[in-house]
């Protein structure tokens, strides 16, 4: 499949999560014709959410005709759009970055902000609330790239480290290439 | 000396076991050479086993001399080698040539302790850690038809990319 011109959508589906989703969903698609690229699904609070790039011969119309039946079958929103995109360009990220503390307004802009001024391009960042309704944590993992080198965000760190009062630990990531 | 073809997966011929080298002649030292050029042209370039290039023998090359502030032995040539020892786990990132644009994490021996043959036949042991014991263990898997795509644990959950056993 190294078809340059693929027309490609981008594919949301946020609902009330239940067993069978990601079956019922991608046999629709599959019998409408359509293939996928990238996905990703993650469960949000206990709702359902997956992002899809689908490649259709057809147009975003059927797209919708293809989907529109299962997402209300299946209780869910459904939302499309068509997006510029190609396969076989990952990223390698260089840089891991895990973020927690006591749980509070404001941590991630203020944690991210400073990082970006250092250089972080974030290229996947995953988040999440535990411990306990009185006395919830944040934690929050990154991979990216450090476009100004990793004692940049070395020293970014240290600063949300000492004025937000978290823990924050920066590793590199060296990919073996074997 | 010559460049060889990379083998890429789906291509069924990597999962297929090795067979151990028994003659240490002149044709499997110019094997090693080019198996090393090809190596060295690679992205990455610190590992490479036959397997990745069709030829199913017991046969790696690893060299990760060129990273920087980590311990290691240079240019290792390893026929018929067998790790002898495990010890601990930690988790890192490894790609491979045979499986162009993806990386993924994959749980290796923190240090292992390994017997290997050269390319004259002389058996060497050796103590290896880290990044080095990680290329390793990727090139031995090469020899026994797996690809770190068998051993891939979620990108997702850094909390248990750190160290996670100690003996």
């Amino acid at each position: 499949m190294t078809k340059d011109k693929i027309n490609w959508y981008m594919l949301t589906l946020v609902g009330r999560d239940r067993p069978g989703i990601v079956a019922h969903v991608t046999s629709a698609l599959y019998e409408g014709g359509c293939n996928l690229g990238e996905t990703s699904m993650m469960r949000l609070g206990g709702n359902f959410t997956i992002m899809m790039m689908v490649q259709c011969d057809n147009s975003k119309t059927t797209l919708h005709e293809v989907m529109d039946g299962v997402a209300e079958s299946l209780g869910l929103k459904l939302h499309v759009d068509p997006i510029k995109a190609k396969l076989h360009e990952h990223r390698q990220p260089d840089v891991r970055i895990s973020v927690y503390g006591a749980d509070r307004a404001g941590i991630v802009a203020r944690v991210t902000e400073t990082l970006a001024e250092a250089g972080l391009d974030i290229l996947e960042l995953e988040s999440d609330v535990a411990g306990t309704e009185a006395a919830p944590i944040y934690i929050m993992n990154m991979e990216g790239h450090a476009a100004e080198g990793f004692e940049a965000l070395e020293s970014a760190l240290d600063i949300v480290r000492r004025e937000q009062g978290i823990e924050a630990s920066i590793s590199r990531i060296e990919t073996m290439v074997g | 000396m010559a460049l060889m073809d990379i083998l890429i997966y789906p291509d069924d011929r990597l999962k297929q076991i090795s067979a151990p080298v028994e003659s240490f002649d002149d044709g499997l030292r110019a094997f090693v050479a080019d198996l090393e050029e090809t190596m060295r042209v690679g992205p990455g370039g610190v590992g490479i086993a036959a397997p990745q290039v069709g030829h199913f023998i017991r046969v790696a090359i690893v060299d990760v001399s060129a990273k920087k502030k980590i311990r290691h032995h240079g240019r290792l040539v390893l026929i018929n080698p067998e790790i002898e020892q495990w010890e601990g786990m930690v988790m890192g990132r490894e790609g491979c040539m045979s499986v162009p644009d993806y990386t993924g994490n994959v749980i290796r021996a923190e240090r292992i302790q390994l017997r290997a043959q050269d390319e004259f036949g002389q058996w060497q042991a050796f103590d290896m850690e880290g990044y080095e014991a990680r290329a390793v263990q990727h090139e031995l898997d090469h020899l026994d038809g797996l690809l770190f795509l068998d051993r891939l644990v979620s990108k997702r959950h850094d909390l248990f990319s750190r160290k996670v056993y100690k003996k």
